[in-house]
């Protein structure tokens, strides 16, 4: 090869020297200044509008004599009673009965797409909407009573006159609403898995439960503890659900912490009240957060 | 049989909505066990479009408010998580994780339980019955998923493709505008829509924050609890119509959607 053949393909030295490898973990001074400029309107957003808030609010709620008053008050006991249940039942059935159906709906069969097209509308319908149908079925003269009367000719109860009634109904409608939700993003991860494992599987004479208790479930096992993690916080702070379905149950007996908080706020005129209560959850959400930003950094499914 | 059970689940309280909104007269929600309404009636849907319908004579105003939170909500949570996620993805590929667990502390707090500090600051900042209030609030909560869902989807896209526009003497807008935006279109559209389902689906922040002057759809339903007397068949006729924009959208974007949600799942 010719000098100059050389030179065309190996570029100069000096070139190369000037740049060096652009953004390896190593940030050159001008890339610096845009790197500041674009993260900065988020910045300015979670300091205003995340930030203050919340140290505003950890400032309302460190009034110690008010967590006095949280235990003395009738209400806050049952009500962390049914924030547990509603959390606990609601997140853990409706991930499970998602994970199942998701199976259900990598099927072939031709009605399935129209099926899951279906099976998603709870959640894109919006939250308050479907929960005063909800709260209007499950009145006295509503559609389950009749039902009930109608087919099986049993009088049903008045729902939300009973407390037990009450939470059972906030459950069902919240699973009711999220499921379809958590049971696509299975489908998703499920469909990723190559088929060639299974088809092994099946040559070892594997059943169709031993597939998925020895090579669906330990595949999505990250999966569905991150979706526990992230459900168990975005549940604990529903508030629709339970204000439009049951509105607090008899006398406030169905409330969970996120409506019980709204209640002394603005019905009490106890802000300050209000807020504590909600923050009593602060012991549940803060290992909750850590464990699942640890979870997401995990590496990626291995096959 | 699975199939059937899956139907009649999903579609009940939706079949009840329409049950209601097709009856005739007012205030008349007692079921006497016809599957089809006698006489289904498609007056309260006209009475709400044309504004007729007692607490909803300026429904298309409720509506025109309603789309503007939505809109903006979607509008700038893509373009701040997507700068956000640029800027740590692209230019500082270090410190990425950090920004993700960062936003993710967001969560730490459910939206609900900062509804009080809210409200007083909002009264403090003089920005009490102001649209944008919520909007500031919707798109704090919907950005940290989106940039965790940005991160995600970003790191299928070479970094070569940077080095060589910026041998080419590319700036980082432009490398932003030319070369980040166009390949992320899939996972953008995602975050859009969850932005605008997070907006359109809120209740107590719009009920909270907002007062008579500024109405949203969402909080006329609401007020069907404070009065026993409102017109039931004309409110559910107006919460289908309010929940129809985010289906039609999902469904137009349906194919951008799977393709995130599979990348999202298949990489956690």
């Amino acid at each position: 090869m010719s000098t100059e053949q050389l030179l065309a393909v190996a570029p100069p030295r000096s070139a190369r020297e000037s740049g060096g490898p652009p953004g390896r973990g190593h940030l050159r001074r001008s890339d610096f200044r845009w790197a500041i400029a674009f993260v900065a309107p988020y910045a300015a957003v979670f300091l205003v509008f995340f930030v203050y808030p919340f140290g505003y609010a950890l400032w309302m709620a460190s009034n110690s004599s008010l967590y006095a008053d949280l235990i003395a008050d009738p209400f806050y006991l049952p009500t962390v009673v049914n924030t547990l249940l509603f959390v606990g039942l609601g997140v853990n059935i409706k991930m499970f009965l998602a994970l199942l159906l998701s199976g259900f709906f990598l099927r072939r069969d031709w009605w399935i797409k129209p099926l899951l097209a279906i099976y998603v509308l709870p959640w894109l319908i919006a939250a308050a909407q479907v929960c005063i149908s909800f709260h209007w079925m499950l009145q006295q003269q509503g559609l389950v009573n009749g039902l009930l009367s109608a087919w099986f000719d049993i009088d049903g109860p008045i729902w939300f006159n009973d407390r037990w009634l009450a939470v059972g109904a906030n459950l069902v409608a919240y699973i009711w609403k999220w499921m379809p939700f958590w049971t696509v993003i299975f489908l998703a991860a499920r469909m990723t898995i190559p088929r060639n494992i299974y088809d092994a599987a099946e040559i070892d004479g594997a059943t169709a439960t031993r597939r998925f208790v020895h090579v669906t479930f330990p595949i999505l096992a990250n999966l569905y503890l991150v979706c526990t993690l992230l459900s168990t916080l975005w549940t604990l702070g529903d508030f629709t659900t339970v204000f439009v379905v049951s509105g607090g149950g008899p006398a406030g007996f169905s409330d969970v912490l996120a409506t019980l908080g709204f209640h002394y706020a603005f019905d009490t005129a106890r802000p300050a009240l209000g807020v504590a209560a909600v923050m009593s959850a602060l012991p549940v959400l803060v290992p909750v957060v850590i464990v699942l930003m640890r979870r997401f950094q995990t590496s990626e499914v291995r096959l | 049989m699975l199939g059937l059970t899956l139907l009649i689940w999903s579609l009940l309280p939706i079949y009840n909505m329409l049950l209601i909104a097709l009856d005739p007269e007012e205030g008349e929600i007692e079921f006497a066990g016809n599957i089809w309404p006698p006489e289904p009636s498609l007056s309260s849907f006209w009475d709400v479009v044309t504004q007729e319908a007692r607490y909803l004579e300026n429904f298309w105003q409720l509506f025109g408010n309603s789309l503007f939170i939505g809109s903006f909500t979607m509008v700038l949570t893509v373009l701040i998580g997507s700068l956000a996620s640029f800027a740590v993805s692209r230019l500082w590929l270090s410190r990425g994780s950090l920004l993700t667990n960062v936003a993710l502390l967001t969560y730490v707090i459910p939206a609900s339980f900062l509804i009080v500090p809210y409200y007083l600051i909002m009264h403090a900042y003089g920005l009490y019955d102001n649209l944008w209030a919520v909007i500031a609030a919707q798109v704090t909560f919907a950005t940290p998923f989106a940039i965790l869902i940005l991160q995600l989807y970003g790191r299928l896209i070479p970094l070569e493709l940077d080095d060589a526009a910026r041998i080419d003497g590319a700036s980082p807008i432009q490398i932003y505008l030319g070369i980040y935006l166009p390949l992320m279109v899939p996972a953008l559209a995602v975050v859009a829509i969850y932005a605008l389902l997070l907006a359109w689906n809120d209740y107590l922040y719009q009920a909270v924050l907002l007062s008579l002057r500024n109405m949203t759809v969402s909080m006329t339903q609401g007020q069907l609890f404070a009065d026993v007397d409102a017109e039931w068949n004309a409110m559910m006729a107006a919460g289908i119509i309010y929940v129809l924009p985010p289906i039609v959208l999902l469904f137009a974007f349906r194919r951008y959607v799977s393709a995130s949600l599979t990348m999202v799942s298949a990489g956690t």
